[in-house]
């Protein structure tokens, strides 16, 4: 039987526990990306940032499901899919500020964020490069004969570059434990997704390659973590690839720097609305949870980000020869620069 | 000493580093069948489909899964098939896989061979005989290799596949059956170049097929009573600089030929470092010997047209010794 969303937790066999948590780190995400933000305006950050406020619940419902050893390569929007894989805020917002301790040591930034130590191959500031590097991972387990899954979330303006086609391909003819998530947010950069794209979408071109692919609401982070758990443990069992479309919406702009004039303030008006933090309390609320406790929550993520920017803005800069490491081991550059 | 051809000598490099490291696999279209070149025949059957991959033909999808296999700990060898056929995967070699190290953080390394075979062959038109090799020595983060002959073959390709860089390595499509004697199982320095011939009066500096074309240019000048020294540089990135240098020093003379167009080629990254470091040592210019910037045609005496050959190799290096 299909539960009604709207009715009670316990009529749902919602696992409170495991909701909570879900509340908590899609606030300690919005705060991330609110303090991300102000640093922006404060001129600390410098280069492009892409927040992800408003689409938290995939971040959250994607990563819950996977093992800190499984693999995720995501995009440009990546810092809450990192939060989430379980990177350290302190090191991330010291790399948005390109300072000692950043996660890449100050040399990558915002769209370069990664922490290969929780299978978080890192940001990639390509649409669409992290299919194929996802696809490189998963056959790379399944080589090795592993019981890990590689998972990848991209932007819906992805789906219409090539690597969705031939990474995708890839997968299935491999049949590799990947995971693909598309976090459908209908906007690619600044133009609306299907004026530029043709056909039945991202799930109807994943099932033509042979995917089993499912539409989501990415927004319930209840459905979605069903989903995926779902996915991820069909995958894990030997299943070969799946495909999520989430759908979801971009509360801010596609930068900092971009002032949406594309979209009707009522439009985002509403959407804040569906936003998948304030739909999660709600639907908390109505199991019994109390509101402190989903304020403390709230919070609790303010005051955690406020002191990971505060601690970022007293940071060092990198060392200058740090410019200089990490290219190549033959010709390096501190011998070989010229 | 055995003697084998140039294809066979980096299939017995791959077959021996395979043996030796069980990460190492390779992956392309049609390898299952030898290669389109016959150049991995017999691996399939010793190795199986695992770890000696067909692919479809998505050369974007071939190098970025091996970007994201290198960053999982394997060793893929990927074939590109023809060197014109890995632009189809650039934002793969060139965004990520020369870029993952650095912008990580040095997180992790991309350990894969890229093997893009090159240049003019029977016939090939625009498509399938370009030389653009000096493209990737632009690109922080790449190695770049173009071995000569079968015995470099072997041994630079064993050192490709162990290294951690990322490798561009280009092998020439007309040298598949040059026969030679390989004299050791052991790898060969990358970023080393080898003297082919000792001599006074000039240098010749070159690499991959037109290492030929500078030998049998050489032989007619010694027969003329020159002495020159024959270099074939063999890794163009890093390119050995100090023994290039130190020829140059001796002769006062340097020919750089190539057989990619010569305009932003590598023989101006040479000439130009040579000018600079060694001017008051030159006797004569830096000269530059390589393809005019005209595609590459299909007629025979058309591609011919483009062709850097011996005999303007002594042709340019008699001019010189006039000097």
């Amino acid at each position: 039987m299909t539960a009604d969303p709207r009715a009670p937790a316990a009529a749902r066999n919602l696992d409170l526990d495991r909701l909570l948590a879900h509340h908590k780190l899609m606030w300690r995400i919005r705060a991330f990306e609110e303090a991300a933000l102000r640093a922006n305006t404060e001129k600390l950050v410098l280069g492009a940032i892409h927040p992800s406020i408003g689409q938290e619940g995939i971040a959250v419902g994607v990563c819950s499901n996977l093992r800190t050893d499984d693999i995720l390569a995501s995009t440009h929007r990546g810092h809450g899919h990192t939060l989430a894989k379980g990177a350290n805020p302190t090191a991330m917002m010291r790399e948005l500020l390109g300072r000692e301790g950043g996660t890449s040591h100050g040399k990558g930034g915002s769209m370069h964020i990664a922490d290969f130590s929780v299978g978080m191959l890192g940001a990639n500031g390509v649409v669409a490069a992290n299919i194929h590097i996802t696809a490189g991972a998963a056959h790379a387990i399944k080589l090795r004969g592993e019981d890990r899954v590689a998972c990848s979330i991209f932007g819906d303006g992805a789906i219409n570059r090539g690597p969705f086609l031939e990474g995708l391909n890839w997968a299935k003819v491999f049949e590799l434990p990947a995971l693909f998530v598309c976090e459908d947010n209908g906007y690619a950069s600044t133009t609306r997704t299907a004026d530029m794209t043709a056909g039945k979408g991202p799930a109807a071109r994943a099932e033509a390659i042979g995917l089993p692919a499912m539409e989501v609401d990415g927004n319930d982070v209840v459905a979605l973590d069903e989903a995926v758990r779902d996915a991820v443990a069909a995958i894990r069992a030997g299943g070969g690839p799946r495909f999520i479309n989430a759908k979801t919406y971009r509360l801010t702009g596609h930068t900092a720097a971009d002032p949406d004039g594309y979209r009707a303030r009522d439009d985002v008006a509403a959407a804040w609305k569906r936003c998948p933090i304030t739909r999660l309390a709600q639907a908390l609320a109505d199991a019994g949870v109390r509101g402190d406790q989903l304020a403390a929550h709230e919070r609790d993520a303010i005051e955690e980000m406020d002191a990971v920017y505060d601690d970022a803005k007293a940071a060092p800069w990198p060392p200058l020869d740090r410019a200089f490491a990490d290219v190549q081991d033959i010709g390096d550059p501190r011998k070989d620069a010229y | 000493m055995v003697t084998m051809t140039y294809g066979e000598a980096a299939k017995n490099a791959l077959h021996e580093e395979m043996q030796r490291d069980p990460t190492v696999w390779a992956l392309g279209e049609d390898l299952r069948r030898g290669g389109v070149f016959g150049q991995y025949k017999g691996l399939p059957e010793l190795y199986g489909p695992d770890r000696i991959s067909d692919a479809p033909i998505s050369e974007a999808a071939i190098m970025g899964v091996a970007v994201g296999a290198a960053l999982s700990g394997t060793r893929p060898v990927v074939e590109m098939r023809f060197a014109d056929f890995a632009l189809c995967a650039v934002d793969e070699l060139v965004n990520q896989a020369a870029k993952a190290r650095y912008m990580f953080g040095g997180q992790a390394k991309v350990p894969i061979v890229v093997r893009e075979p090159m240049g003019m062959w029977r016939s090939s038109a625009a498509q399938h005989s370009q030389s653009l090799e000096s493209w990737y020595t632009h690109i922080p983060g790449l190695v770049v290799v173009c071995p000569s002959s079968p015995v470099d073959n072997y041994g630079l390709l064993k050192s490709a596949i162990r290294c951690d860089d990322p490798v561009v390595y280009m092998e020439h499509k007309n040298l598949w059956a040059l026969e030679g004697e390989v004299d050791n199982n052991d790898p060969l320095p990358l970023g080393r170049c080898r003297f082919l011939r000792k001599g006074e009066d000039i240098t010749l500096v070159s690499w991959s097929a037109t290492v030929h074309e500078a030998m049998a240019a050489a032989e007619t000048l010694t027969g003329e009573g020159a002495s020159v020294e024959v270099i074939d540089l063999r890794t163009l990135w890093p390119w050995d600089k100090e023994r290039v240098f130190d020829s140059v020093k001796k002769t006062g003379r340097l020919i750089v030929a190539h057989e990619s167009v010569q305009a932003g080629g590598f023989g101006a990254e040479i000439a130009a470092t040579v000018s600079d470091v060694l001017f008051g040592d030159l006797k004569a210019p830096v000269k530059r010997l390589g393809a005019p910037r005209v595609p590459i045609a299909y007629a025979p005496p058309l591609e011919d047209t483009v062709r850097v050959t011996a005999v303007m190799i002594a042709e340019c290096a008699r001019a010189l010794m006039k000097e």
